[in-house]
């Protein structure tokens, strides 16, 4: 085990769930998530994996607060979100948890720079030099720095991806949570997207939580939490991270 | 740049055809709308003038509103007494030149005493009923626009001949007489005499011009067969719109019926209101039709950006700030839409305001139109306001949207 990966794994709980339940209403219910309990603690790198519809994205909706359980209840940081207004849910997305979804999912109309801002705005602590100058530092570290005034449309997919990973790390949150962040990019660029999420891990100490279909890359995590129709049916410490080229 | 501002600034930038669209629309509407104030409250500003012009502003006459106390009423507040005969009165104000002095203290404008007598005016084979007043000449300035409304001759004209008329110059064209015509007057009562047409007046109200000639007072009292009448006094004030309050103050210091234009024409002016609410009603119309283009582009856009309202949310924007979005998007759909519907108003009404017309119920050949900013502001308002209302039930609806939701259709 790397010395930070034995760090993270004795560190202070950062989001908790405990016997999380989501079952979608209808004629026929459906159960997404079944009975989940679940800690993810400070600088971790998790990677959920399972079968489509096993309940991987429902899961991460559910821990990033944009879904509400059924039953159960999810923590951040010790604290319970049940009774968390739509308020108070939003404020903790925007300074606490950050995402980056399979389709980068930027503002069309906008330039690279304004989509990486737009969370730093929506906050509204910095001002309006320090938010461009925090976004301009986020690109430059990942490679963008020619990029910022173009709009998404002009760039590649392992670009837009990228400027997605900067926009969720715009307001400096504890936890990235990436729904199949290369689930639609080719090898090239899956790999350049998990370079960047590891350094975020290793060289920004932040926790990571990505669903992915991608067995190796999985592989290549801390941590790796597999799903099968709604639960658990793996947690492993992977005791010493496979690294790229390693 | 404020972030609401920035997004919503750019979601209507971008769609610039859609936009368009709706902003013609409102602008149609506030166009329409500023035209159709104009024109209604031209015409409406145009009568009132002619009316305030043409008529003395108060007329006291020589009659009261209410009979008499009786005696018995006066002494037992319980009685009330019915069916009494009216006691016959000598015509006529009494004491007029003290009553007018005693006014004129007071009074804010001008005052003229005269006597109006009814007869007939007979020439070439045509009896027309005709309200006969007598006036003072150098008085009638003070009391109204006459001498300004006569055509041929100047109201001194009345001094010219023994028994001078002036008649209004429609009822020349009804019996057919000119300068120098002698006509003849008759009364009820059997008075009659000959008078020589020494000119015309041309008020614009039909009903004057057509039934109403002007004497000397003298003759008027001839007529009346009445030495030294005075029937009527006639008030003209600086300020038109007092005149209601002026004239019940009149009426309670002289004791005689004091009957403002306003009163005098009370029915034609509240026709006036009718005409306003259906302005009003068609301008909410149209606007309210405006409106739905607002809703239809508010829509699509939230529609179209249900993505971006999912990420946005999904990012941490609070729903106030996801229908503030929409909702001000709305608002600068509103604004440009009054914005270029007030220049459309304004061409618009300069266009209506060219054509020339022939109407025998007004004087000009063009219409009458008012250009008053109350109409713009009330139509920018009423834009505003309903691009809102409608902007805000999509936008509302954009913000509820559960990102959740529409990330699982997307992916």
């Amino acid at each position: 085990m790397s010395e930070r990966a034995a760090k993270a794994a004795s560190a202070a709980p950062l989001i908790e769930a405990r016997g999380i339940t989501r079952i979608l209403p209808g004629i026929v219910p459906t159960t997404l998530v079944q009975g989940i309990d679940l800690t993810i603690r400070t600088n971790e790198f998790v990677a959920i994996t399972g079968p489509s519809g096993s309940g991987k994205s429902s899961l991460l909706y559910l821990l990033g607060l944009l879904d509400l359980p059924t039953s159960g209840e999810v923590l951040i940081h010790g604290r319970a979100t049940a009774r968390m207004d739509e308020e108070e849910r939003a404020l903790t997305r925007l300074t606490m948890l950050g995402f980056v979804f399979q389709f980068h999912f930027l503002l069309p109309e906008f330039a690279v720079l304004d989509n990486v801002m737009l969370p730093m705005r929506a906050l509204g602590r910095l001002s309006a030099e320090e938010m461009r100058a925090r976004a301009h530092d986020l690109l430059g570290s990942l490679g963008l720095g020619d990029h910022m005034n173009k709009r998404p449309d002009q760039l590649s997919g392992g670009q837009r991806q990228r400027v997605a990973v900067a926009r969720a790390m715009a307001n400096e949150p504890p936890v990235i949570l990436a729904d199949e962040p290369t689930g639609s990019l080719d090898s090239k660029a899956s790999e350049q997207v998990f370079e960047v999420l590891r350094d975020l891990v290793e060289e920004h100490g932040k926790t990571v939580v990505a669903v992915t279909h991608d067995l190796g890359l999985a592989e290549r995590m801390d941590r790796h939490l597999e799903l099968l129709d709604g639960r658990i049916i793996g947690d492993e410490f992977h005791h010493a991270p496979v690294r790229a080229g390693a | 740049m404020n972030l609401v501002f920035d997004i919503a600034w750019t979601h209507v930038r971008y769609r610039v055809r859609q936009t368009g669209f709706a902003v013609a629309g409102v602008a149609t509407g506030v166009g329409f709308s500023i035209m159709m104030a104009a024109l209604m409250q031209g015409s409406q500003n145009d009568f009132t003038k002619r009316l305030v012009n043409t008529l003395a502003h108060i007329t006291v006459s020589d009659e009261r509103r209410n009979p008499p106390a009786q005696p018995a009423e006066k002494m037992f507040a319980t009685a009330e007494i019915h069916g009494l005969t009216p006691e016959a009165r000598r015509p006529g104000i009494k004491n007029p030149l003290a009553t007018m002095a005693a006014l004129e203290a007071w009074l804010p404008g001008g005052i003229g005493p005269s006597v109006k007598v009814q007869a007939i005016i007979r020439y070439a084979n045509h009896d027309v009923s005709t309200t006969v007043t007598g006036i003072d000449p150098r008085r009638e300035a003070k009391v109204s626009e006459l001498a300004q409304q006569m055509r041929g001759a100047t109201l001194n004209a009345l001094y010219r001949a023994t028994n001078a008329i002036v008649i209004g110059d429609r009822l020349s064209e009804k019996i057919g007489a000119r300068i120098g015509a002698n006509i003849t007057l008759q009364t009820s009562q059997g008075a009659r005499i000959t008078a020589q047409v020494v000119g015309f007046f041309h008020t614009g109200v039909r009903q004057q011009d057509e039934s109403t000639a002007y004497v000397l007072t003298k003759t008027g009292q001839i007529l009346a067969q009445q030495t030294g009448l005075i029937n009527e006094l006639r008030i003209r004030l600086a300020d038109p719109l007092k005149s209601r309050e002026v004239a019940a103050r009149v009426e309670n210091d002289t004791g005689y019926k004091s009957v403002s234009w306003e009163e005098a024409y009370e029915d034609l002016l509240s026709t006036f209101v009718i005409r306003n609410l259906i302005m009003y009603a068609v301008v909410g119309a149209i606007l309210l039709v405006a409106s739905f283009g607002t809703y239809n582009i508010i829509s699509t856009i939230t529609h179209e950006k249900a993505r971006d309202i999912a990420i946005m949310k999904s990012l941490g924007l609070r729903e106030f700030t996801v229908r503030s979005i929409f909702v001000l998007e709305a608002l600068i759909i509103g604004l440009a839409g009054a914005l270029v519907g007030f220049l459309l108003g304004y061409l618009l009404s300069r266009a209506l305001g060219a054509v020339k017309i022939t109407n025998p119920f007004i004087d000009s050949d063009h219409l009458p139109l008012a250009y008053s900013y109350v109409h713009y502001l009330l139509a920018g308002f009423v834009a505003l306001i309903s691009s809102v209302v409608a902007g805000y039930q999509p936008a509302r609806k954009a913000a509820r949207v559960h990102p959740v939701e529409i990330i699982r259709g997307a992916t």
